[in-house]
């Protein structure tokens, strides 16, 4: 608690923690997309012939629907030139470091100012990071730990170096290139992003992280993540982000895909705090992701997110229930302050007999922010004794802010049970009156009633996200009340 | 030929007939719309769940004037209601000579007449306003259509004592029937009616019913309103009810689908006043092919306003129910009270339910809260039954009968839920008590 107070305190006094520029030379592309920069980004990686072929084919698909970007969210933002944006940007390096001391010192001082030094981490929590500075891994660590118990964990292109025969089994298997528009652009420009392959029956012995970061001018930063869990495996996953300040408006487009085989279970948390824009609605990430897992029979996916930053965000991670017996979970809270825009949410669909979903969404609203809830519930024909449940709740601080539900349900089946409830309110006068009374004053009443709104989903973070994450809600909504 | 071609002639075919005149640039208008948004299609989101392109492009006869009935068909549709007003619309045409209404807190009038009286401003002024919030050609061929309408006035400080009845009488005997009704019901300050529509298909071929009624209530006026569909599966209905609540009052409208082919019940509730209250209330018990949508919005515009909605559904055999709530809270509307709940029992594999509940709000002191469900008949229940010697299938109608029993304590007109009560018995084939 009066950590928290210090908190407000000290980013009271100072603009955006997180907002500066580390000066490395990048190795970068052009402005613009078309052919010739795809064919670029691809030899700049080495990749093999038929990686360049499945960009390629994203990237004809992309053109096809280029003028049908998708409008149905609950979002307004000025229409994005693609033509005017760097799709690619590497931190210059002369040769692989293969240890932390190998790594470029300034890339390093960024981390340290960040608060994720790579080895405070890796000496004391135990927790292997793959760092990315805009687009290229930097570092892996743990990764010797990891492969003696036949673990992968490495950046993607690394992956399609060393692993051809899983990525091209499962890269686009969740996430078709024709999914939607993001996902096409994703898979036809991604640069880097994590790959994780858990063989059968082991359980992954320390959280797996990755801390991303946009870095130089005008990239774009388009990620993509592979997670595989095979037959009894275990892995939870840790995604957190800052940025740095920037005026100009960033685009995001990043893929995630998470396969988990018959009894695998895969947990998957997520802090995102880019940078949302100043007060005045100026600048800010464009957060446009695409989120989405598989489960084989009796397994599980949970996500959890915590969304405090982006100028837009538009992301609803997903889980097709595929097998019998798995379960599929949504936890999320999205706090939205001053111009941003939230519209995210999940998608249940439940393919296989017995299965099961939750949904716990929490929205903040403050400000002049628009926050909104989109989801999908969906029962097949033979989802046998099904389930579902969702809850999603909305606060709305302020009288110029607004919070909107948009939950879709479609059963098709007589024997599930699908339940959706919601609630929109205020925090309660009495409430504060409350704390008022007992020598608390009112913005520390109010952060303190927003983290027990947001508790039940604070509750599945891993330890090392729980703390910040806190921290972030706190500071996201500094300045709202009163 | 198929319907959407039907259209283009008939429309000028009759605004050649009607003149021009206030209905005249509302039909024009109204037309143009049409013709640049065309049926809707499931591309456009408020039509996700419901198509109409297979029946448009069948082929309807259009009506633009009245066959009147037997005396032996208005009795075969009428309830048995003493001193109600009987209100008559046959092939979307409202037929004044066969109508009754001898309450003198009433002006009954055709649409058309209406545009030309004393009355002309409350078609200014209420006529149309669906349009702002139904921006689909379904709503706008209706208003190309606006001719031989019907106009009511509930007269200041008066209280209507016996409910009115409309009638909708289509007759398909010869052919496949599109029909169009509309209705502008004004009630004024003080005064207080319950209105019930229905509707009956007379005839072997289809019939297709698009209908927009609009009700005007103003300062301290109380309005019930029952829209009640228990035709066959060649019976297609749109209809938009536009509840415009323009002073404080108090509404009350309850929709209840029993049958039918596909049907689509648009409601919007208004709370233009502060300190409004209004209830939505429908069931949809089907089986067979029917299709029900029911889309709902209630737009809170003022503070302290309240509304409740609350609808449930029974589906059984082939047939597919949609519900969609929407409530609006604007950001004057502070110290909103607006719940909404929607509730389905799936009785058959075959039977789905696609529902969205929600809620679009820009005020931060409100209490809203909306929910819904899908699922089977409490086992524990059934059990409890069971062990007490109820035989399964009568343990089930019991139950659904209960279910339904939430709903239709909401009919406050005796003969009306006597006859629903008895329809539902029949559909669950069991007699209660």
């Amino acid at each position: 608690m009066s950590e928290m107070i210090e908190t407000l305190e000290q980013t009271a006094l100072s603009d955006y923690k997180y907002g500066f520029v580390t000066n490395i030379e990048a190795d970068e592309a052009p402005l613009g997309l078309n052919e010739d920069i795809i064919r670029f980004i691809s030899a700049k990686k080495e990749e093999p012939e038929w990686m360049l072929e499945w960009r390629l084919k994203a990237f004809r698909y992309w053109r096809s629907i280029e003028d049908k970007e998708p409008a149905w969210a609950n979002i307004s933002y000025p229409k994005i030139d693609y033509q005017a944006t760097k799709y690619y940007s590497a931190p210059k390096q002369k040769a692989k470091p293969k240890s932390l001391d190998e790594v470029d010192p300034e890339l390093r001082e960024t981390f340290e100012k960040l608060g994720i030094s790579l080895k405070e981490q890796q000496r004391l929590t135990g927790v292997a990071v793959d760092a990315v500075i805009d687009s290229v891994s930097i570092a892996t660590t743990f990764k010797e730990q990891l492969a003696e118990q036949g673990i992968i964990f490495c950046s993607i292109t690394e992956a399609i170096h060393d692993h051809p025969d899983l990525v091209k089994k499962y890269l686009g298997s969740v996430v078709p290139m024709t999914d939607n528009f993001f996902a096409a652009l994703n898979s036809a420009v991604f640069t880097d992003g994590s790959f994780c392959y858990i063989p059968k029956g082991v359980r992954c012995p320390m959280e797996l992280s990755t801390y991303f970061r946009i870095n130089a001018e005008n990239t774009g930063q388009f990620e993509r993540t592979l997670l595989i869990a095979d037959e009894g495996a275990y892995v939870s996953y840790l995604e957190g982000c800052t940025a740095p300040m920037r005026d100009e408006n960033q685009l995001h487009a990043a893929v995630v895909e998470l396969i988990a085989l018959d009894g695998g279970e895969i947990k998957y948390s997520t802090v995102q705090n880019w940078y949302p824009g100043d007060k005045e609605g100026k600048g800010g990430i464009y957060n446009f992701v695409t989120k989405r897992g598989i489960c084989g029979a009796n397994a599980k996916i949970s996500w959890t997110q915590v969304e405090t930053g982006s100028a837009i965000t538009w992301k609803y991670p997903s889980v097709i229930l595929k097998g019998d017996n798995s379960t599929g979970e949504f936890y999320s809270v999205a706090v939205t302050n001053n111009y941003q825009q939230a519209d995210t949410g999940t998608k249940m669909m439940h393919v296989g007999k017995n299965t099961r979903s939750r949904i716990v969404s929490k929205g903040i609203s403050a400000g002049k922010s628009q926050n909104s809830y989109r989801g999908l519930v969906q029962v097949g024909k033979n989802a046998h004794n099904s389930r579902n449940f969702s809850q999603c709740d909305s606060l709305l601080l302020g009288d110029k802010c607004g919070a909107h539900t948009f939950p879709y349900i479609e059963t098709k089946n007589s024997t599930s049970i699908v339940e959706h409830e919601a609630t929109t309110s205020k925090i309660g006068e009495d409430q504060i009156f409350y704390c008022n009374q007992r020598g608390i004053d009112t913005e520390t009443a109010v952060a303190l009633i927003i983290n027990g709104f947001a508790k039940e989903v604070m509750n599945q973070l891993p330890m090392e996200f729980a703390v910040e994450a806190q921290k972030l809600l706190a500071i996201s909504l500094e300045g709202s009340v009163g | 030929m198929s319907l959407t071609e039907t259209i283009q002639d008939k429309y000028n075919e009759l605004n050649a007939a009607a003149g021009n005149g206030l209905l005249g640039s509302i039909r024009a208008k109204a037309f143009e719309l049409y013709n640049k948004s065309g049926i809707p299609t499931s591309r456009n989101e408020e039509w996700k769940y419901t198509r109409l392109t297979g029946l448009t492009n069948k082929n309807f006869a259009v009506h633009t004037t009245a066959v009147v009935p037997t005396k032996e068909m208005l009795n075969n549709v009428r309830l048995q209601s003493e001193f109600a007003a009987e209100l008559f619309f046959v092939n979307g045409v409202f037929v004044k000579e066969i109508s009754t209404f001898t309450n003198d807190a009433l002006v009954v009038l055709s649409l058309h007449e209406a545009a030309d009286s004393e009355y002309k401003t409350y078609v200014q002024q209420h006529l149309n306003q669906s349009s702002k919030y139904m921006k689909d050609g379904m709503n706008a061929l209706n208003a190309a259509f606006t001719a031989n309408g019907l106009f009511v006035l509930v007269k200041k400080n008066k209280v209507v004592e016996h409910p009115i009845f409309i009638y909708h009488i289509t007759g398909t005997e010869n052919d496949n029937v599109f029909v169009q009704p509309r209705s502008l019901l004004v009630v004024e300050e003080n005064a207080q009616v319950q209105l019930v529509e229905l509707y009956k298909n007379n005839g072997l071929h289809e019939s297709f019913t698009n209908e927009v009624i609009e009700i005007a209530v103003q300062e301290n006026a109380r309005l019930e309103y029952y829209k009640v569909q228990d035709e066959n599966e060649n019976c297609h209905h749109v209809g938009t009810t536009h509840v415009q609540q323009v002073g404080k009052c108090f509404t009350h409208c309850v929709t209840i689908t029993l049958n039918g082919g596909t049907i689509r019940n648009n409601i919007n509730m208004i709370l233009e006043a502060p300190n409004n209250e209004g209830h939505l209330y429908g069931l949809y018990m089907v089986n067979g092919k029917t299709h029900v949508d029911n889309h709902s919005i209630v737009d809170n515009l003022k503070p302290n306003c309240f509304s409740n909605e609350f609808y449930k559904g029974i589906m059984d055999g082939n047939s597919t129910g949609v519900f969609n709530g929407k409530i609006f809270v604007r950001q004057d509307a502070q110290k909103t009270n607006a719940y909404q709940s929607n509730k389905n029992v799936l009785i058959s594999d075959n039977a789905s339910v696609n529902t969205k509940p929600q809620l679009e709000i820009f005020a931060d002191d409100v209490k809203c809260s909306h929910g819904c469900t899908v699922g089977q008949l409490d086992e524990d229940a059934l059990f409890y039954l069971r062990a007490r010697g109820i035989g399964e299938k009568k343990a089930k109608a019991l139950l659904l009968h209960a279910f339904a029993a939430d709903i239709l304590e909401q009919v406050k007109i005796d003969v009306l839920k006597n006859y629903l009560e008895k329809k539902i018995d029949e559909r669950l084939d069991i007699e209660v008590l």
